[in-house]
């Protein structure tokens, strides 16, 4: 750690705290906000289907559940690997301090991953679950037995009541997603020491940016997928999800408007520094990364596809392209707010300096596998719960 | 979804709880008498045997990157519009002679140490309580439960928490924050912190509330606190600093 912070220390500009060399939130924290944004973002694109009946992105509605699954499961891996005393992480539940919003991080997860998730996953696939576990053999069929919990009733009442199930679950989960990023949002926006973070848009900013990145993620795993299965996405499917990808975009980029008016307006202490962060130390990843590639851009090629109705292929291709972009972009968002608020000093007279390893703790190849693993959790869930309709019934 | 209800819900609850924990503050504090400390800038000439003393005795690593107090030099030259601070490896050192006295205008020393503040943030934060307030007012980590996580780090606005490195001398303490601690193991035994001990001049003063030397300092003088727009009532009073010291 010491030589990376003698680096760091050669790079230091202006007066810090001698304590505020090192940066404490590292790329993992990053990594954090955004995960649980997909799995709200891609909550929200599920229940789109469920509660306003938007028949066009029901081939995505299944996809979509299973998705917010995968990256719920990786949700506390990164902070579990920033942890200095990680064998003691139970103790946020087991003690926690009621006053923290960190605290709540357990029960939040915890509420979501075992009532909501679980729950509207197991109802809505019992039925194929009980068809499975009667047809399979071996230790798929075995898996399946498993997973009917025993009620291997499908008589059309029992149908109809997990259909309700899951609608009741709906209308609890898309509150309950919104909850959990807007909470992830108040964890940076009630730490009034820090300009950059302390502001009450914060939970509902990150919401935002959560919605677009699921709906960009559920987007592109849908056609991505669909290539790799060799059949071609539904259009009306991609074109509503681009639809909603540019509305809610439009939102974000209001709010965050807001906020910088406010900031620039208000020009409240730490202004200056705050002038000073975006015009030199995030300028790359803000300006270039965040604003214009991560958000300018895809906006702006998925107008154009609308407008001038490009053929199909096309039209997917380009969604697809600034559903990537998208991604990105709001990755960077994510580690502006995380890195960017910790190299502007708390004594807005200069800026730290974060150096990321390539490898060892908290370094980008942690963070890059971390990335990896709801990718291979959700290829496992696909295998075991086909998503796709096709498969489903010819299984 | 309505968001400003949740805005508004999160924020009743969160400020019902801030509520509550103040009360309760407030009423430990009625039992014993809490502990002050006073720092004199008139008199602080930057030898930095605080620094050195204070890492020696709370077994704090000995890089440049890791505080329990500091010394800040601020400057203020002739012609010039903004001031000048550094703090080179804290003062550890004591500070080299940069400046030449003529364009000097006005400059002075200025230790700093965590505030152990009435209201603190860092406690505030803490997800298992391992941040914790004694009934005499001094700010603690509990090193067997911390969990590392910094958020406490993040919160304190003086820059005074750091997170006790791998390889640091006290095993025990590794991977979790710490900070000054007033030298908590000193005091209640009738004993004055380090840095206090160390101090030529007499620029740093602790004693009891009730101490009567104190509050003479206390009432002859004009004190001030760091950044009081943060809400966190620091329990270290400054004399003789400008505004812009933070
Ligand atoms: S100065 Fe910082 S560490 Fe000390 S009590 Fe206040 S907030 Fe906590
Ligand atoms: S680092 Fe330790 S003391 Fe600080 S908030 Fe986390 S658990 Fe509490």
């Amino acid at each position: 750690m010491s030589d990376i912070l003698e680096i760091a220390l050669r790079h230091v500009q202006g007066f810090i705290y001698p304590n505020e060399v090192e940066i404490y939130w590292s790329v993992l924290i990053a990594v954090y906000p955004y995960i649980t944004g997909l799995v709200a973002g891609a909550f929200i694109v599920a229940s789109l289907e469920r509660i306003f009946r938007v028949e066009e992105v029901k081939p995505t509605y299944r996809l979509a559940l299973l998705t917010a699954l995968a990256f719920l499961i990786t949700a506390p891996m990164p902070l579990i690997a920033h942890l200095g005393h990680p064998e003691r992480a139970l103790e946020i539940m087991f003690t926690p301090n009621t006053s923290s919003a960190m605290a709540m991080f357990g029960f939040v997860y915890a509420w979501y991953l075992l009532v909501v998730l679980l729950i509207e996953i197991y109802f809505d696939y019992r039925k194929d679950i009980v068809t499975w576990a009667r047809e399979r053999r071996g230790i798929r069929g075995a898996i399946y037995r498993i997973l009917t919990l025993g009620d291997y009733d499908i008589s059309d009442s029992a149908t109809r009541r997990d259909e309700k199930i899951v609608n009741v679950i709906t209308v609890i989960g898309l509150p309950s997603a919104a909850f959990l990023h807007g909470y992830v949002g108040f964890i940076f926006g009630s730490v009034k020491a820090n300009p950059w973070w302390s502001s009450p848009l914060m939970p509902i900013i990150f919401l935002f940016s959560a919605m677009v990145s699921g709906i960009a993620l559920v987007l592109a795993i849908y056609v991505i997928s669909s290539v790799i299965r060799g059949v071609s996405p539904d259009v009306r499917c991609v074109d509503k999800l681009a639809s909603y990808l540019l509305y809610s975009y439009i939102l974000d980029l209001g709010l965050e408007f807001v906020e910088f008016s406010h900031v620039f307006y208000t020009r409240e202490e730490g202004f200056e520094a705050i002038l000073a962060l975006i015009n030199e130390k995030l300028f790359f990843s803000m300006i270039v990364v965040q604003v214009i590639v991560g958000a300018i851009v895809p906006v702006a090629m998925i107008a154009v596809a609308k407008v001038f109705r490009m053929p199909d292929r096309a039209r997917v291709a380009v969604y697809t392209v600034s559903a990537i972009l998208t991604l990105v972009g709001v990755f960077a968002m994510r580690w502006n707010v995380v890195i960017g608020g910790q190299i502007l000093s708390k004594t807005f007279r200069g800026f730290s300096y974060y150096v990321m390893p390539l490898l060892g703790p908290e370094s980008a190849s942690i963070a890059a596998a971390i990335m990896v693993v709801p990718l291979v959790i959700l290829y496992v869930l696909v295998k075991i719960l086909p998503p796709w309709e096709e498969r489903a019934e010819t299984a | 979804m309505n968001r400003r209800k949740f805005l508004i819900a999160s924020s009743a609850i969160a400020s019902g709880i801030i509520g509550f924990r103040l009360a309760r503050g407030e009423e430990a504090e009625g039992r014993a008498t809490g502990y002050i400390f006073v720092v004199d800038v008139r008199k602080c000439i930057g030898c930095g045997r605080c620094v050195r003393a204070c890492k020696i005795e709370n077994e704090v690593p000995l890089k440049p990157y890791y505080f329990r107090t500091w010394v800040e030099r601020y400057v203020w030259l002739k012609g010039e519009k903004d001031l000048k601070v550094d703090s080179p490896n804290g003062g550890f050192d004591g500070f080299p002679n940069i400046y030449s006295e003529d364009e000097v205008a006005k400059s002075y020393f200025v230790p700093k140490l965590c505030n152990h503040c009435e209201d603190p943030p860092c406690v505030q934060v803490c997800p298992v309580g391992a941040t914790y307030r004694t009934p005499d007012g001094v700010v603690l980590v509990d090193e067997k439960y911390c969990i590392g996580c910094r958020y406490c780090i993040q919160a304190c606005p003086y820059g005074a928490r750091y997170l006790y490195p791998r390889d640091g001398p006290r095993e025990s303490r590794r991977n979790t924050a710490d900070k000054c601690t007033w030298c908590y193991h000193r005091i209640t035994k009738g004993y004055k912190p380090a840095c206090v001990m160390a101090c030529p001049t007499g620029a740093r003063m602790f004693g009891r509330e009730d101490d009567e030397r104190i509050l003479r300092v206390l009432e002859e003088n004009s004190v001030s606190v760091l950044k009081p727009e943060q809400g966190t009532k620091p329990r270290v009073f400054y004399i003789g600093i400008d505004s812009e010291v933070r």
